[in-house]
């Protein structure tokens, strides 16, 4: 499909049951979809003659730990024939399985095994679910909103021990994050008594 | 009498030479064919985008210099087009022309570091020696515009830094006259030589299916034949105003890629002698005070311009809640940001695609069948920079 709004089209009239939501934006199409239909969302775009995404870009997930379901997995496709961009996204739940991509996109392997090391997402049918960024004998998930900045351990050699030690974490000083609220918007507690106080009158 | 034979494990880094950086490759070997490759990386790793989640978004663009510390500048546009996109603001003309003109410099940077380095991998010390004189060049040029060789921090959301200082558009103009005769005399000692054609001639060869399976881009996908270049299908800046041609391989192997390199070097210099004679005098920044910080002259004057000042320097400008994925053609192939803001100063998460992930995971179907020898000239062909794909 040569145009962005007639691919929305033919992607919900296929896909009817399968899809949520869709949106244009920034030439680009957004998809919300459910955990279950990751499989064959993936495969008709890959395979049909209008869509044609015959690259998977990249594979990510965005932590929201306020949220019930936490994780949101974003897929981000490509099709060189149209020339057009495609965003899949979904939400699921801390612990939950989700299928893995690798059997219909090989380049899935390592962007799976990077959101595994990163996020603690685990994948069904992975051929080789292992950490890949992080060092080996690391722990927990990094790019996680309650993982902390400054990390839990730290590694050094030591002279004694005659071999690299890893310890937990000892700064001089405590990270610094600085509040930049803006003093002249006034700051969050003033904000809201004055939203409230607006709403009373 | 039978005896049971077993594969040898060897252990290719994490210091090594032709491994272009810190990585462990894991290779099972029957006598000298490769059985398997096991990439392990990550010996690198600084958890950039957890940083850039803590950081501003100007903060955030030194971290980019460090991903392809080979070609700096391209992969801050990659970020500089993110954000001006959620920002709905224009860059300036001549903005752009710099950035087209930077971001090729640093293409032809990448380009002879990797195309003198894998002659260097399979045997050839002179290449390296030519090229890195040319480096420095670049890399003068780099500095004179930014103030430093490597990590340059010049490339802003609206614009760049500061104008170019005075003389650097005749030199760059000096340098484009002069290289060409420099490509030449590379080649001259490498595409017909008879050892680097034995080395790298149907080596490492990917088919366009493969191309597209494995989520290649760049000089690796062109390489087989697919005329594929966002600067053409999706052009940004000014790249559509501009006139180039895509070199495109026919084999697929580490030779057609060499040679899709050398092309692009030619090209590259083609379209810095089009910035350079199209460019004029103008505003470099966007001239959105919220945005831009003001010149340091004006801060001394108008209150207006301290408080802009001030702001931006202490909280930074606020992006509205929104998401994007951009990409743009770094020299080893598509580089891409999804960006998600969330209405305040930092971004709420900043994904870095980079080109190098992709290429290394297929080191393993790529080496499959070959002889240990051919592993750093595939190594070599890839073009890795560790920066990136540990990130």
């Amino acid at each position: 499909m040569k145009n962005l709004v007639d691919l929305e089209k033919k992607i919900n009239s296929e896909l009817t049951t399968k899809i949520n939501t869709t949106e244009i934006k920034h030439n680009q199409i957004y998809i919300e979809i459910d955990k279950e239909d990751i499989i064959d969302v993936a495969i008709f775009l890959k395979t049909n003659q209008d869509t044609k995404f015959r690259q998977l870009i990249d594979i990510t997930v965005v932590d929201y730990p306020e949220q019930n379901q936490r994780f949101e997995v974003v897929y981000l496709f490509l099709s060189h024939e149209f020339n057009q961009r495609l965003i899949v996204k979904y939400l699921i739940a801390e612990n939950e399985v989700i299928p893995s991509l690798t059997s219909i996109f090989p380049s899935a392997n390592w962007m799976e095994r990077e959101v595994f090391d990163m996020y603690g997402v685990s994948f069904k049918d992975h051929p080789d679910l292992r950490r890949i960024l992080t060092d080996y004998v690391f722990e927990g998930h990094p790019l996680r909103k309650d993982f902390p900045l400054t990390g839990h351990s730290e590694v050094r050699y030591s002279e004694d021990q005659k071999k690299v030690i890893s310890e937990p974490v000892k700064l001089e000083q405590n990270y610094r994050n600085f509040d930049y609220e803006s003093p002249w918007e006034g700051t969050k507690y003033i904000k809201e008594e004055i939203e409230s106080n607006d709403k009373k009158n | 009498m039978t005896k049971k034979i077993k594969n040898l494990n060897l252990n290719f880094g994490p210091q090594h030479p032709a491994a272009h950086g810190v990585l462990r490759l894991i290779l099972e070997l029957d006598g000298e064919v490769v059985e398997k490759a096991d990439p392990h990386i990550g010996l690198l790793h600084r958890g950039t985008e957890k940083l850039i989640e803590n950081k501003t978004y100007m903060q955030a663009v030194p971290y980019f210099d460090r991903l392809d510390y080979v070609a700096p500048m391209n992969q801050e546009h990659a970020f500089a087009l993110a954000v001006e996109k959620i920002l709905k603001i224009d860059v300036p003309i001549r903005a752009q022309y710099i950035r087209v003109i930077f971001c090729e410099i640093g293409r032809i940077l990448s380009h002879i570091l990797n195309v003198t380095t894998q002659a260097l991998d399979v045997g050839a010390l002179t290449p390296s020696l030519w090229g890195f004189e040319e480096r420095e060049t670049l890399m003068t040029f780099y500095e004179r515009a930014s103030g430093s060789r490597l990590h340059a921090n010049y490339f802003r959301a609206g614009g760049v830094h500061q104008d170019l200082p005075k003389g650097l558009e005749e030199d760059i103009a000096k340098f484009c006259e002069t290289f060409p005769k420099i490509i030449n005399d590379l080649e001259s000692l490498l595409t017909d030589n008879r050892i680097f054609k034995q080395r790298n001639v149907d080596i490492g060869v990917v088919t366009k299916e493969d191309a597209l399976d494995y989520s290649f881009s760049g000089v690796m996908i062109r390489g087989s034949g697919i005329p594929w270049d966002l600067r053409k299908s999706q052009p940004y800046d000014c790249y559509g105003s501009l006139d180039f041609k895509i070199p495109v391989g026919k084999n697929g192997d580490c030779y057609d890629r060499y040679l899709c390199r050398i092309e692009e070097m030619k090209e590259s210099v083609s379209i810095i002698k089009q910035c350079l004679a199209k460019m004029e005098k103008g505003p470099i920044k966007s001239l959105d005070g919220k945005i831009s910080p003001p010149p340091k002259a004006e801060i001394k004057e108008s209150m207006e311009a301290l408080i802009h000042h001030f702001k931006l320097f202490t909280e930074g400008y606020r992006v509205p809640k929104d998401e994007i994925y951009t990409a743009v053609e770094a020299p080893k192939g598509e580089f891409g940001v999804y960006l998600i803001s969330d209405g305040s100063s930092k971004p709420y998460k900043c994904k870095i695609r980079a080109p190098g992930f992709s290429h290394l995971q297929s080191m393993d179907y790529l080496i499959k069948g070959h002889m240990l020898a051919d592993v750093p000239a595939v190594l070599g062909s890839l073009d890795i920079v560790f920066g990136e794909v540990d990130r």
